[in-house]
This record gives structure tokens, sequence and C-alpha cells, in this order.
């Protein structure tokens, strides 16, 4: 995020909704919290008072161990005949894009005077790296993962325990993401006056979507300037997989504005209409099927931006799994980390607006992403990450001849899953698994 | 709001606050365990002297509800409740008190066939509720509703949170209509032991503002009840304590009917020794 042109900043990013999307949607305790969130978020992150992008950056240089690679993968580019590039956000401290974030808002919520952290997780990787930013900045902090996620997470249980954060399980529901965000919440408006809960995805009540994004938006930013050292030109797509949407919009935030149309190129940056395109995919998971058991009110996907509709949740005004009646539905992943009913709105207003594709591929072709990035590249990549790689085995010939493709996270978390989600199917990439019994 | 020439005319729920002061508001979610039983029970608590009973919509994500309302929506929803069979049922009720919706505000946007409000307000004003209580839309995003809700000659009830101070209390104080619903604490619904000192800060904050003031969170005895309105109150409200009637008893309706009871006596006496208290003050030694 630039901080040149602060006054600009603060025009462009002062609205609370993208289009139609987005919003205030929460109890009125938290209201007052908000304002003084959306007050840090100006001050701190946009105007870099007091020095606070400083001290980020340097930590996300030093802790963090940004920047992050953008890497040529020879195989893949050789497997589907055009320049594929890897943005390895799984290089980053904990494995993850979700420091960017949790660093971000653990440093800032110090520098507003809070005394203790709580946080919701999915697969576990958002919670992880808040028990590691709370531990190097000194934060007492406690993370709520639903009993399901704790089951098929334990590493990051135990690595968030490591770190020193309490890990509440959440009975409720089906025990997934959604369930612990509403348990989060419930803690914040008791405890508002003197917790920060820093949200895993751009997710949430404003300033969250914007907050967020801009604590990922380095992962854009280091790859477009990469993708021009390396390749001397944009990219013809940017392909990254899609549950809340938190390595998405960190990965299209910079991107967004190269195309023609206006409204993007003001909106988002302030600069004029670029001259090159770059097509950006969101892929989302699409579980076992696209289609919805409206009587049993499960959706066996994650799939918000390409099969939902709008509505409220969670803060905002998004796309969202629901029943006609405005129910949420459980939704479905083999990838704990986008098994979420809903997703970030300003990615609800960019698919809306047709600057982002949303796409999605099957639990299978994830799984085969994951085993065909391991065995050709020597990287394994999170489950959430091999949807992105799943989409681009399926439809390289519709990327163009460069394409990068952001690697969120890596997969060792994602291990017990995948030997057991492989054993009970017959995938072309994988290892014959029965051979870990013996 | 302390200025009452320009003030619209009362509505049924100001009324019915105002008249019966101190008032007696209670909750029970629709479905819990079944319509049917819904309807004995709120017929149990208009006879046990509630002024005023909110009727809550079951949404499946209820962030501000504790434990308690959180299981009971979980048993409404698991029993089938739609918002087409809470509206049959708000059709078939006769009770001397008014009657609120309380629910989510994406279960008001998905009623009918594009996200909108209102539908939902045109159905529920058909339906004879007088007011709509939305616990995750606060005042800066409720100007669609309350226009519909201003068409359709319907409450719309705003809470007051102990963080809401200053100028959100005055934005919200002059958009409330029929009651302000003061949070008693911060967090979630639930019964709980004793009254917050936020309640009387809250109370007090609050005082200046000629707005009937209930309030709830927590609120399960008649003691809580006499110490709410000793501390300024018009109104008391009480749902958990009665989710767990629901839940737990032998005979629901009588004992929400003697709960009921129970609550009004205790917000009664706490009028009383507010009575008691300012005929003392002049003359300290008359009874």
């Amino acid at each position: 995020m630039s901080t040149s042109d602060p006054e600009h900043n603060r025009e462009r990013d002062s609205e609370s909704t993208f289009g139609d999307y987005g919003g205030q949607y929460v109890p009125e305790a938290l209201m007052p919290a908000l304002q003084e969130l959306e007050d840090a978020y100006e001050r701190y992150v946009l105007e870099n008072e007091d020095g606070f992008m400083d001290e980020f950056r340097e930590r996300m240089h030093d802790f963090g161990g940004r920047p992050t690679p953008l890497q040529r993968a020879d195989r893949l580019s050789e497997r589907y005949d055009r320049e594929i590039y890897l943005k390895r956000e799984d290089l980053v401290h904990g494995g993850a894009h979700k420091l960017n974030n949790a660093l971000g808002q653990v440093l800032l919520a110090k520098y507003m005077g809070k005394e203790r952290i709580i946080a919701e997780t999915g697969a576990g990787q958002h919670g992880t790296a808040t028990a590691m930013a709370a531990a190097h900045l000194d934060m007492p902090c406690e993370i709520y993962m639903g009993r399901t996620d704790v089951n098929r997470q334990r590493p990051n249980v135990y690595r968030m325990r490591m770190n020193g954060a309490e890990v509440n399980p959440v009975e409720a529901g089906s025990g997934t993401l959604k369930e612990a965000i509403n348990e989060t919440f419930r803690d914040w408006a008791t405890t508002v006056e003197t917790t920060h809960y820093v949200i895993g995805s751009v997710v949430g009540p404003h300033p969250f979507p914007k907050l967020v994004r801009d604590f990922q938006a380095v992962i854009g930013r280091e790859a477009r300037e990469q993708i021009r050292e390396k390749a001397g030109r944009l990219p013809d797509s940017v392909v990254a997989c899609a549950g809340g949407g938190s390595n998405t919009m960190g990965t299209f935030h910079e991107f967004v504005p190269d195309c023609a149309d206006p409204r993007f190129a003001n909106e988002s940056s302030g600069r004029s209409p670029r001259d090159e395109d770059v097509d950006l995919y969101a892929v989302e998971a699409g579980g076992s099927s696209l289609e919805i058991d409206a009587e049993e009110g499960l959706a066996p996907n994650s799939a918000t931006l390409s099969t939902g509709t709008d509505g409220v949740l969670h803060g905002a005004m998004t796309k969202l799994l629901q029943s006609e009646e405005g129910q949420i539905m459980e939704s479905h992943s083999v990838s704990a980390g986008l098994d979420y009913a809903g997703v970030g709105p300003e990615l609800s207003y960019l698919a809306e607006t047709g600057r982002v594709t949303p796409v999605s591929v099957d639990d299978e072709a994830a799984l085969n992403g994951f085993h065909r990035l391991s065995r050709l590249e020597g990287i394994i990549p999170a489950l959430e990450s091999s949807h992105a790689l799943g989409y681009l085995e399926e439809s390289h010939d519709e990327l163009g001849d460069l394409v990068v493709v952001n690697v969120s996270g890596r997969g060792d978390k994602d291990l017990e899953t995948v030997l057991e989600e492989t054993e009970k199917r017959d995938l072309e990439a994988a290892p014959d698994v029965e051979v870990f019994d013996g | 709001m302390t200025d009452d020439s320009n003030a619209a005319p009362e509505s049924d729920i100001e009324t019915a606050i105002r008249e019966n002061d101190p008032a007696l508001i209670t909750y029970i979610t629709a479905g819990d365990p079944s319509l049917e039983d819904t309807k004995r029970y709120v017929e149990a608590l208009d006879r046990g002297g509630s002024d005023l009973i909110e009727l809550g919509l079951p949404f499946s994500e209820p962030v501000a509800e504790g434990a308690t309302i959180q299981a009971a929506i979980n048993r409404a929803l698991d029993a089938g409740t739609t918002p087409e069979g809470f509206f049959e049922l708000v059709d078939d009720l006769e009770t001397e008190a008014p009657l609120l919706v309380m629910t989510y505000y994406n279960m008001i946007l998905q009623y009918g066939s594009e996200p909108d409000v209102r539908p939902f307000v045109e159905r529920a004003a058909e339906a004879g509720l007088s007011g709509i209580i939305v616990p995750d839309l606060p005042a800066e995003e409720a100007d669609p509703l309350r226009e519909a809700c201003d068409d359709h000659g319907l409450d719309l009830v705003f809470i007051v949170a102990p963080t809401t101070e200053g100028e959100r209390l005055e934005t919200i104080m002059s958009q409330v209509s029929g009651f302000a619903y003061v949070q008693a604490r911060l967090g979630t619904t639930g019964a709980r032991a004793d009254v917050s000192t936020a309640t009387h800060e809250s109370l007090e904050r609050l005082s200046e503002y000629d707005v009937p003031k209930a309030v709830g969170f927590g609120v399960s005895e008649g003691d809580h009840a006499a110490e709410i309105v000793e501390a300024g109150a018009d109104g008391v409200i009480v749902g958990s304590a009665l989710i767990d009637i629901v839940a737990g008893s032998d005979d629901p309706a009588a004992d929400l009917e003697a709960k009921a009871e129970e609550l009004k006596r205790g917000a009664v006496r706490g009028a009383e020794s507010l009575t008691v208290d300012a005929e003392d003050t002049p003359e300290p030694e008359q009874p």
C-alpha cells in the first residue's frame, strides 16, 4: 500500500462498501470498536503514523521472511507449454500467507493499546499465524476453532499451543470455520474494550476487508514487480484459490487496475487505465458437487462466488451459500481452509462486475493438484493452493502464455487429510499411498 | 428527543410500555420445540402479565445470542421452522400484549424473491406484528428497514449497548421508535445471577431522553426486575430464563405463566419502592 498520497488513500478507503457489498452488520456493542479500528487503520496503515507501516515491513522482512520468491516452475511450464510462475507464499514464516495479515493486525492492536488478541481459524493456518505473531509481539492470545477442524488439523493445534495460545474448540453446528467465527464474535462482544479480534480473511464488517487486503497486498505487489523483472511484462493471468479470499485479494489487488476498464483503475489505485490486460481467476472449492442439497440445507462445496446469492453474514453484505429463506448452509471442501459459506465482499464486487472470474475445481482435482506439484516441482502445497493448481491443469489453455499461480501455503498440515482422501480414490497424480501403511 | 412538540403519535409498543410502566417484555424463540407449542407458550406469557412479547424468528448464525437462545434456535430450525410458518403463527395469535419479531438482518432481506426488506415488513404488518428488533443491524445500516417500517406503521427498536456513548448515542436515540432496548452488559444474551453495574450507568446516560427504556441481557428473576426498575427502567426484558423453562419444565405453559407473574411482581415492587423513596424524600419520617 502506497503511503505517498495519504489524502487520496483516505478518500478512497473511507467507504465501507464495494458497490453493494460490505458494510457493518454487527451488534451495536461492537460498533464503537469498529470505529476505533477504522480510525487506527486510516492513521497507522494508510498514513504510516508513528512509522507503523515501516515497523510492519521490517518485521515482515526479519521475522516473516519476506519478500518471497516468484519461481519459474520448469516442469509445469513444460507440461502446459507456457510460462508458469509460482508465487511462493508457502515460504513465509509459518508456512502460509496468513502471517502477513496476522502480524499486521497484532501489531496494529498493540499500537491501539489493546491488551488481548482473539482469532478464529479454519484450517488452523490463520490461528497458527496469529499465535506466532502474538508470541512475537508478547500479547496474550486465544483461538477459536471448530471441533471438526481441531480433529482434522491437529498439527496446527499443537503449533498454536506451542506458541502460547489457548485453543478453544467450538462444538456448535458442523464445527468448522463458520461456527468458529460466530464464537469469536461472541467473545469480542463481551471483551471489546480490551480485546482485538484478528479476523483471518477479507471478510467481516468494514474496515476488516480493506485492512486485511492491505496487509496481504504485499503478495501481488511483489509478484507484479518480480514478473516484470523475470519475464519483462505482466502476466496474461493470475490464479489464486478463494475461500474467504485473503490470499486471493492479496494476490489480485495490485493487478486489479491492469485492465482497460476505468472503474477499476480509479477505484483501486488512482492510477490511470493500464495498457496491459491481466485476467484474474479465483478458484473456489467445488467439493464433491456444485449442486445444492436444499432439503438438507447442505452445499457439498464452498464455491460461494460461483453459486452463492447476496445476503448478510458475519458483518457484511456479500455472496453466501444460503437457503431461499436465508439460513446459512453448511459448506464442504476437502480443504478446511476453504470450507466457508461466505466470501469477502470486495471479491463479490469484483466477480459481479466481471473483473475477477470465479471458477472452481472439485476435491479430486485439488488432490491431484497437490500430488502433481509435489512430484513435479518438489513443493508440497496446501490443499487450498492445490485448487489453483487443479484449475491450471484443467484450463491452462485459457490462461494465456504467461501465468502466475499463488501457492498460498505449504501442505504439511494437510498430510493426514491427503493420505486419507487419496486412499479413497484412484488419483492419476498420486503415489501409491498404501505404501505408507507398511 | 427531549422536545416532544414534533413527536409522532405513540405506537402500540410505546403505549403498552408507558401505560403498564413498569412493563414486562418477554422473549421466546418461535418453533422451539414446535410452532404449536410456541402458540401455547405465548398465550401463557400473555396471561402471566407480559406487556409486550418478542418472538424470535430463528436464524442459523445468531452471533448476538448466548448458548441458551442459540440452542433454542437450533431446536426450532431442526423442527423445520420457516419464516412463513412463523407468520402463520402470528396470524393465529390473539394476545393482549403487542408482538414484536426479533431476528437477524439476513432473514429479513431474504423474505421474497430478491434481497429486499420490504416484503418481510409488509408481511409482518399484515400478520399484526407491532415492531421489529434486529440485533445485527446498527443504526448506520438501518435506513432501508426504517423507511419500510415507517410506511407500514411498525416500530424499529434499537439496542443501546454499554459501549454506546456520545454521538452514537445521540444518533440512535434520534432514531428509536417504540422503546430503547438497553443492553444490561457487554456480551451475549443469557440468564445471569446478578444485575450488572453497566445497567445503572446506561440508564443514567439515557435519563435525559424521553423514550421508554427497557433493560435486557441477563435478567432472570423478580429481584433483578425490581432492581432494574429502581434504577430507572420503564421495562424489563427476559428471554433466556424463559427458554430454560421451555427446554426443561414438565409443564412449560404453566411455569412460563408463573415466571411471568413473578417477574411482573418484581418490576412492580421496584416501582413501588421508587414511589416510597420519592414520598420519603421530603418527609423522611413518613412510612
